[in-house]
């Protein structure tokens, strides 16, 4: 006969009750796990996207996230002419505001030389950019579909293609096109002064400029000296992947990565402690019960066990309540929410803890009991 | 075992509670022998020890001195010899207190078959044995209910069917008629007559009940923490 669900089945309503409660603290946790997830996987998606082993910026620079970067638009020949490089390609990013329909999109755009690294790895639906002008591949965050058109600065850019999880580091969503469009638009954006000039055929306003070559090393190379090399140039500098990576967790969202984390711990210990205070109660409330189990003779196994499977339950029906939830609410949110199997079950693991520890607090309390008090009253 | 053994046998013991100003003598030097048949009352005004008494001879209680025999084993002697009390009161003891304490998350039926439960018989086994007994005790027909839908009467009877679920050879019962009407009354004293002879049991009952005191064998008197035999 198991007493730990009989005496939840006696007192379904409540137990059900507590469960949810529980259950909707875990989806806050589990939420707050997923949006430190998001923060820090939407700020690495912009370096992870064009999967380079090597970013060539400008010298004196972190760019060209952290930092502004600027270098010539023929050093990508440079670089691509260097022993262990087996592609280069120039990039180039900026945001621009844009109306479309009744809204106006915040819009990441990365220009990019279409057969050249730098361009989206996998096209959800539709195609990639072809070589003509005005073409854009959009994340599917921007609500764009395939064949709708926006007009960027002068020109009006057809949607061809749809990606999924490309966005800059504050969150908004990357549209594609090529590098040449993007430093069409580049000029036509900058400030009413430099247009002036260069309407009176003042020449370009600058010479053409990227942000950045990217870099993919043939198999075998070595990128650190693939970088020192690059070094040497005055004008350039060099990053690796993971160096880049480190330089926009460690600047761009150090903040508010420490932000988030630190509400997450406040938020767990919380839980914590409201979990326990629930176990601790329920035994609590059940302890002349366990006094009537001892004066028939019920072993101290019977009634750990009750405190124990009761407290594990609760636990796994909190935790299994709130993994739902958020399953169900986590695509509503504007920025991603991003759970990995990991940390669901590490929460499982420190709920799993809790619980346990909760219960040892109540056993200790159901094995000091004298049996003789269930005979009052 | 048979009838006539001596199930119960208290030697000089006595119980104080607190110490200095607050002391209290529930019992003075007890001497008490109970026989397998036996159906004693014991009885005596209000604080004279009777509970007292009850609640040790069912190790639930330490004796300040003395020793305790039950069944043949001795239980106390100065300390308590036995670590697994709980289950020696499994075998051996069936409680009838005046407060059901039915567990209130549990149906009548299986607040009789927890106990059968505990003492390791099988399940159905467990299931039949509560079932006759609720039956015999007239509450069969509340075998599915859970004890808050319970009339006093009927949850006292179903918690005499949990004392007495496991065949125990010592059956200590304290005021567990009050809640009964005389008819009643009388029959659980029946009952509880014909348990003792035939399962060479004894029963120890705290009583003021005066209806039922022909159904006893002796009547023992507390005074103060002593016995007076008549
Ligand atoms: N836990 C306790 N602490 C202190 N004194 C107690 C305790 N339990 C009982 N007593 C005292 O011991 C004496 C005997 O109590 P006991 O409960 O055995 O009496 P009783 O004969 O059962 O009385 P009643 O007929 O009222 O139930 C009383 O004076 C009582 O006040
Ligand atoms: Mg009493």
């Amino acid at each position: 006969m198991n007493l730990a669900l009989k005496d939840i089945r006696h007192g379904l309503f409540r137990f059900v009750l507590t469960c949810f409660g529980l259950g909707l603290l875990m989806t806050v946790v589990l939420a707050m796990i997923g949006i430190y997830n998001g923060l820090v996987a939407d700020a690495l998606a912009v370096v992870e996207a064009p999967a380079a082993d090597v970013w060539v910026v400008e010298a004196g620079t972190k760019g060209p996230f952290a930092e502004a970067s600027s270098i010539p638009a023929d050093s990508r020949d440079t670089v691509a002419r260097m022993p262990g490089v087996a592609e280069a390609g120039a990039i180039n990013y900026q945001t621009v505001e844009a109306p479309f329909l009744d809204r106006t999109l915040r819009l990441y755009v990365v220009g990019y030389e279409p057969g050249r690294p730098g361009g989206p790895q996998i096209i959800a639906e539709g195609r990639g950019i072809g070589t003509s002008h005005f073409e854009l591949v959009a994340d599917r965050k921007t609500g764009l579909l395939v064949g709708d058109t926006i007009l960027l600065g002068r020109s009006r850019f057809t949607v061809v293609g749809l990606v999924e999880g490309a966005m800059n580091s504050g969150g908004d969503p990357a549209v594609y096109m090529t590098l040449a469009d993007a430093m069409a638009l580049q000029t036509e954006l900058a400030p009413a002064d430099q247009r002036v000039q260069a309407a009176r055929g003042a020449g370009a306003v600058k010479s053409a400029s990227v942000a950045a070559v990217i870099v993919r090393i043939t198999p075998g190379a070595d990128v650190d000296l693939l970088t020192a090399t690059l070094r040497q140039w005055k004008h350039l500098a060099a990053l690796s992947q993971i160096e880049q990576e480190n330089i926009l967790l460690a600047s761009v969202v150090d903040k508010a990565r420490r932000q988030i984390g630190l509400f997450l711990g406040i938020l767990l210990a919380v839980s914590a402690v409201v979990i326990a205070l629930i176990i601790y109660t329920m035994t609590m409330e059940k302890l002349k019960q366990i006094a009537t189990l001892k004066l028939i003779g019920a072993p101290d196994r019977t009634i750990i066990g009750l405190i124990v499977q009761q407290s594990l339950i609760l636990g796994t029906a909190g935790w299994g309540i709130g993994l739902t939830l958020i399953l169900l609410v986590k695509d509503v949110f504007p920025r991603r929410v991003v759970l990995e199997p990991f940390n669901v079950a590490v929460l499982a693991g420190i709920i799993v803890v809790v619980c346990l520890a909760a219960s040892g607090l109540g056993v200790r309390a159901a094995m000091k009991v004298d049996p003789a008090t269930a005979l009052g009253g | 075992m048979a009838i006539g053994d001596i199930l119960v046998d208290v030697q000089a013991v006595a119980k104080h509670y607190g110490d200095g100003e607050t002391r209290v003598d529930a019992l003075r030097q007890v001497d008490l022998q109970v026989r397998a048949g036996e159906v004693i009352a014991l009885l005596g005004p209000s604080g004279s020890g009777k509970t007292t008494l009850l609640n040790i001879i069912g190790c639930i209680l330490d004796p300040s001195s003395g020793r305790v025999v039950l069944d043949g084993d001795p239980v106390y002697d100065g300390k308590w010899l036995r670590s697994d009390l709980r289950r020696l009161r499994l075998d051996k003891i069936g409680f009838i207190f005046q407060a059901h304490n039915l567990l209130p998350f549990l149906t009548a039926a299986e607040n009789v078959s927890l106990v059968l439960d505990l003492a390791g018989w099988a399940p159905e086994k467990g299931k039949e044995r509560a079932k006759e007994l609720l039956d015999y005790l007239e509450v069969g027909h509340r075998a599915p209910v859970k004890p808050a839908l319970l009339s006093g009467g009927e949850a006292q009877r179903v918690a005499i069917a949990r004392a007495l679920a496991n065949r125990p050879r010592i059956i200590l019962a304290d005021e567990p008629t009050a809640a009964l009407d005389s008819k009643r009354a009388q029959l659980v004293m029946d009952l509880l007559r014909k348990l003792a002879s035939e399962q060479e049991a004894c029963i120890l009952t705290v009583t003021h009940d005066e209806k039922i005191f022909d159904r006893f064998d002796r009547l023992i008197h507390l005074r103060d923490g002593r016995l007076t035999d008549d």
